[in-house]
């Protein structure tokens, strides 16, 4: 039985004295100590201020250690005052943020100010918030921005390959633009659902008030603009020609662009550790009384099971890009072999973090779609105990599947048949995902909507992704598919059109409950046919051209293959536009137009729902008790998931609290 | 909705599906499977088709269960409408999930099985085996030497003298055994129709077997992103017979004797010096091989 | 924010905001991803083509003056910063480098040998060769190597203590200099066909490959065969 500690968690304030529904926080009358200089102006010009000077203070130090290094004047590029650069630019970006005035303050003794800069306007969206429901929108608009940036350097890819031999951008320029889109595309994807919606959606399906370390919270995600902005960066300074693996030695061969993916992964590494550490300790500690493992809704567990995969895989990648950058900047020599390093050795670190970072982006789809199928379907979610342990098998696995990316590499080539069962190991957690999401629909009462569209596209994509995922788990039929489009399309369709598809299904899903708005269900239903239909049309003749011989990542193929690869960019085109689609109706239906939503649009019986849209700051007028299971549809007898709602109307307590609010 | 009930659904998908399988599986493994890549130019290459043969006979079946499944749920329990109405209360089928579970993992079992089989039958498949393969053609080789830099590749033959060239010519029906070692970064190298894929990593000796079976041109290109140039990282392959084989090598040998001269000695391994070929990033101070 | 009530001036607002980025976008395509060093044209003339080419040391280009580089002279006389040449189909190509670099050693000694010229030599000050040792004399300064026509010439660089060496490129010929030339034959079909060095010469980068070497303008370019 969880013990209800939301409110008991190191805060001192006589309950008298709380505000409402902002626990914790201190009365006006009561708050003192220090604040940023205003003079600077707020937040985010503030923020832009400080990480100049924090850039040109990094710049200076890095001058003055090795502008004499005959390796910086001879080669014309001081990357340690670059990597110097960005890293005390981003410390000055996240101290204009206010990030660093709590802990500033508290080391000094001082009485510190708790929920800094609350408001209540739309001007919260634009500072360092502590409310687990900003950082949620704010985590939401950010990801949209990096996958929308990512998509525009994806059709930059399809334009030079529309041509085997005329080239739009030239080599250079196109591997600039195929690591920008790799890399910006994986630092977006490990935060695209556990940042949006783990932050906004765990607590409420819990029943706490807030996440575990807010301030951690909201600095996680004020450290993703930061590693936007650095990565973008990169194409000013030359790009960087490594695509998103960024494989050593030729890492530490390459320019000055490749400074900003060092700093920018890495900066994005410490937003997905700090990000994973939160959901992991919010969802052990502040579940509400009687939210058994066995009541934590499949989301929860989707999203705990990726946390703890972050928490444990980052630090690897942290780690490895130190060593990068500790060869890039003072000549160190972890990945030269005639020096004493090695070659493997970075890609081994690397796919220890890139394998379980697969699952990452895996995970959370399945948590979503998961979620979402019993309200769609009216019944309980089959096998719920399978569901978990399909989740738990796959994180667990994911750690010892590395080397199968390496299986031509020629390392360790004795533990190929090893790596080869335990990557078709995985594929039996897998199964149990499809089974469970099968045995929902079994004889189910399915309601087709714009979400359940997107959850059934799920399920058709990540069958194809996972089936061809086992054509390179098989070492002979891997040596043709490996490094090819082949893997490309691979994990396009369990990137893309799984996790993807899992987060707009998302976004149609919860976004009445984040906004009170409801998405417009027509556009909704074209955006999702024009998605379905140009995904596959654009990525199904990827599995072909990587077959037939194209390596990735190449500006110029065999002409024998321009038939499909234009049919490829074309549908990737229109793609993007039904991409677009989703941007108009996400813009007309939040912010032209806005349609106030039902409390309860889907009728769900889950905690989440069992409070106003938009939640209160409080998330609820008091901490439910969890009564049931959140999948009990069709039970007679059922009781409602929490005491919060009665037993006959589940939505009219909710509704009652709901007084008149303007849109 | 009582009718729904009655409907004997899991006798109606089974019967679909098995249908559907009975009719797809011989397609791919009859139709489709002689015509998959990479093609039959060599042991390894003929034995990765037969993988890929095996492979989709395994994966239709998987396709189409899911693939009906999802067609038959949306055509007959899909409920319009505004009441909404619950279905069946089923929260779990233990001895149906149990049989997936089974299933799944004796196909899983079997599958790793099988390819540890077919690497082991196929003398490593065509993979890059490392400097000391397990899986090891046994009796005479030709060995050749495949050198990638950035950006292109070159090949040296031990057994002419050490001469080396920038296209690659191997007779056909005899073993050979490439040596893929890389000057710079890591490339792969890659010989589509051969079936032959080995990373070439500098300092590293990465070992690879091929058999070619018929004579004729083949593809190489590099399959690990190494730079501006990857994308052009080509080169030309050719199997000859036994008789021109030996014939272009004795002549090629006789006429490339200026540049061999100038060649390091044959060796697995080349690290060119650090200070004098090597641009100096490290400068001369450090210690090779330390 | 009483002006953002009505749905119209929200819309405005949307609009305005997704011309902005779409500016972003086209300026960032445009004068970041689409801008590229110029195309040369000798396509224009009749008959054989003489090229002219020179190998600099680091003298100097835009933000990247510790780069090595190629110049080549346009038709009208002038020295051009650009390593993409278009050719006619089907021609002799008369290439004369003047060389003003210092010379080093290959990675691979291969590309010591000169192959896919006329007559498989190249002149160097006026002396036929068909091999250049990089370990003898003032070893090679770069090479000019196009893989899908088989061309390969090192050129023989000038003494690390030459005494009058080139200061500022372009480079005039009364600097210490080599002058090598040799001919080829563009392909009668037209193509794009890549070409580059092959000396480590992108100095204080990891094996000599990066900066200038992985850089076209500097050490990689194309040759554009067009038909005549």
């Amino acid at each position: 039985m969880a013990v209800d500690m939301s409110n008991a968690v190191g805060l001192d304030v006589p309950a008298a004295e709380q505000v409402p529904g902002s626990p914790g926080e201190l009365p006006p009358g009561r708050r003192r100590g220090f604040r940023l200089p205003s003079a600077l102006g707020p937040g985010i010009p503030r923020a832009l201020v400080f990480a100049a000077l924090g850039y040109l203070f990094g710049h200076w130090i890095g001058n003055l250690i090795a502008a004499g290094y005959s390796q910086v004047t001879n080669s014309g590029s001081n990357n340690a005052a670059i990597i110097l650069g960005y890293l005390f630019g981003t410390v000055g970006w996240i101290g204009g943020m206010g990030v660093l005035t709590y802990p500033l303050t508290k080391m000094t003794g001082r009485e510190e100010l708790l929920a800094p800069q609350r408001s209540v306007g739309p001007g919260r969206y634009f500072r360092y918030t502590l409310d687990h429901k900003v950082v949620g929108i704010q985590y939401m608009v950010g990801m949209i921005v990096y996958f929308l940036t990512a998509g525009l350097l994806a059709l930059a890819i399809r334009t030079e390959l529309l041509s085997p031999t005329n080239h739009v951008f030239g080599p250079g320029v196109y591997i600039e633009v195929v690591g920008e889109h790799g890399t910006m595309m994986m630092m977006m994807m490990t935060s695209v659902i556990v940042g949006p919606f783990g932050n906004f959606l765990v607590p409420l399906m819990i029943g706490a008030r807030r996440m575990a370390f807010p301030r951690l919270e909201a600095l996680s995600f004020w450290l993703t603009p930061a590693a936007y902005i650095i990565l973008l960066s990169s194409l000013w300074l030359g790009g960087f020609p490594t695509g998103w693996t960024g494989y050593a030695p030729l890492s530490v061969q390459a320019g000055r662009g490749m400074d900003a993916y060092v700093a920018a992964f890495g900066v994005m590494a410490i937003s997905i550790i700090l990000a994973g550490f939160n959901i992991v300790v919010t969802v052990i500690n502040l579940r509400a009384p009687g939210m058994t493992w066995g009541r934590l809704p499949v989301f929860v567990w989707g999203v705990m099971t990726t946390s703890f995969l972050m928490v444990l895989a980052t630090p690897v990648l942290f780690g490895a890009l130190y060593m990068l950058g500790l060869d890039r900047t003072i000549q160190t020599s972890f990945f030269t072999d005639t020096l004493g390093g090695s070659s493997y050795l970075w890609e081994n670190l690397f796919w220890f973090f890139g394998h379980p970072e697969v699952y990452i982006l895996a995970l959370p789809g399945f948590a979503i779609v998961l979620e979402m199928l019993p309200v769609f379907c009216r019944k309980p979610i089959f096998a719920q105990k399978v569901a978990i342990a399909g989740m738990v098998g796959v994180s667990a696995l994911s750690f010892f599947v590395w080397q199968h990316h390496l299986f031509d590499s020629g390392i360790n080539p004795d533990m190929r048949p090893l790596f080869m069962l335990t990557t078709e190991l995985i594929s039996i957690p897998t199964g149990f995902i499809f089974l469970v999401g099968m045995g929902t629909l079994w004889k189910a009462r399915i309601r087709l909507t714009v979400p359940m569209m997107f959850a059934m596209g799920f399920f058709f994509n990540f069958l194809l992704g996972g089936i061809s995922g086992v054509f390179l788990s098989d070492v002979p039929a891997d040596t043709t598919a490996h490094g090819t489009f082949f893997v490309m399309a691979h994990f396009h369709y369990t990137i893309m059109g799984g996790l993807i598809f899992a987060f707009f299904g998302g976004l149609y899903y919860w976004l009445p409950k984040m906004t009170g708005r409801s998405m417009n269900h027509r556009l909704g239903k074209w955006n999702f046919i024009a998605m379905f239909v140009f995904f596959n049309s654009t990525f199904l003749p990827l599995f072909a051209v990587g077959e037939l011989g194209q390596p990735r990542r190449v500006f110029e193929y065999a002409k024998r293959l321009q038939t499909l690869n234009d049919w490829v960019s074309i549908s990737a085109f229109l793609l993007g536009f039904a991409i677009l689609l989703f941007v108009i109706n996400l813009v007309w239906s939040m912010i032209i137009k806005p349609v106030r939503s039902p409390e309860n649009p889907w009728h769900s019986r889950g905690l989440e729902w069992q409070t106003t849209s938009p939640p209160p700051p409080g998330n609820f007028d008091r901490i439910p008790i969890i009564l049931a299971g959140p999948y009990e549809y069709g039970k007679p007898d059922a009781l409602p998931m929490s005491d919060l709602v009665s037993r006959t109307s589940p939505v009219a307590a909710a509704a009652a609290t709901d007084s008149e609010r303007t849109i | 909705m009582a009718a729904a009930t009655e409907r004997r659904d899991g006798i109606r998908i089974l019967g679909v599906w098995l249908v559907l399988s009975a009719i797809f599986m011989p397609i791919v493994y009859f139709v489709w499977g002689p015509h998959l890549p990479p093609g039959g130019m060599s042991d390894q290459a003929a034995g990765q088709r037969f993988d890929n043969r095996v492979l989709g006979v395994v994966a239709t079946p998987v396709v189409l269960l899911v693939c009906t499944f999802l067609v038959y749920a949306l055509l007959f329990w899909r409920q319009t409408g505004e009441e909404i109405e619950d279905g069946p209360y089923i929260t779990n089928k233990v001895k149906f999930s149990g049989w997936w579970v089974g299933l799944t993992t004796f196909t899983v079992l079997c599958l790793a099985v099988f390819g540890t089989y077919e690497l082991e039958n196929n003398n490593g498949a065509g993979t890059g085996s490392g400097p000391r393969p397990i899986f090891a053609a046994s009796g005479p080789m030709l060995p050749v030497q495949v050198i990638a830099q950035q950006w292109r590749f070159t090949f040296r033959y031990p057994t002419y003298g050490g001469m080396e060239t920038t296209s690659l010519m191997i007779p056909q029906n005899e073993e050979i055994q490439f040596n893929v070692t890389s000057l710079d970064v890591i490339h792969s190298f890659w010989a589509y129709q051969l079936g032959v894929k080995a990373d070439a990593n500098p300092g590293v000796n990465n070992i690879a077997f091929v058999k070619a079976l018929h004579t004729g041109k083949f593809n190489i290109l590099c399959a690990e992103l190494c730079g501006l140039w990857h994308g052009a990282m080509t080169a030309n392959g050719q199997v000859m017979s036994q008789a021109s084989f030996d014939s272009w090598a004795t002549q090629t040998e006789a006429q490339e004797a200026p540049v061999t001269k100038l060649l390091p000695k044959y060796s697995t391994v080349y690290s060119p010096d650090e200070a004098g070929a090597g641009g100096n990033y490290y400068g001369s101070q450090y210690p090779v091989n330390p | 924010m009483k002006m953002f009530e009505k749905p119209l001036t929200r819309g405005l607002a949307v609009l305005a905001v997704a011309g902005v980025l779409a500016g972003v976008c086209l300026w960032g395509i445009f004068g970041f991803l689409r801008s590229s060093v110029p195309t040369v044209d000798f396509s224009k003339t009749a008959g054989p083509v003489n090229l002219r080419v020179q190998t600099v040391a680091a003298l100097g280009f835009g933000p990247h003056p510790t780069w090595v580089s190629y110049l080549v002279k346009d038709p009208a006389g002038a020295w051009v910063h650009s390593t993409i040449w278009q050719l006619p189909a089907d021609r002799q190509i008369n290439v004369t480098v003047e060389e003003y670099d210092s010379g080093g050693a290959l990675r691979n000694n291969l590309w010591g040998g000169i192959t896919g010229t006329l007559d498989s030599q190249a002149a160097i000050n006026g002396q036929s060769t068909a091999v250049v040792d990089p370990s003898a004399g003032n070893g090679i300064a770069h090479t000019f190597n196009v893989p899908d026509l088989g061309l390969n010439v090192p050129l023989y660089g000038i003494s690390s203590k030459a005494k009058n060496p080139c200061s500022a490129a372009p480079c005039s010929t009364s600097s210490d200099h080599n002058t090598i030339t040799f001919s080829f034959h563009t392909p009668p079909g037209a193509g794009n066909y890549r070409w580059q060095c092959f000396i480590p010469c992108g100095l204080s980068y990891l094996y000599g490959n990066g900066g200038p070497m992985g850089a076209i303008g500097f050490m990689s370019g194309f040759l554009k065969v067009v038909p005549a």
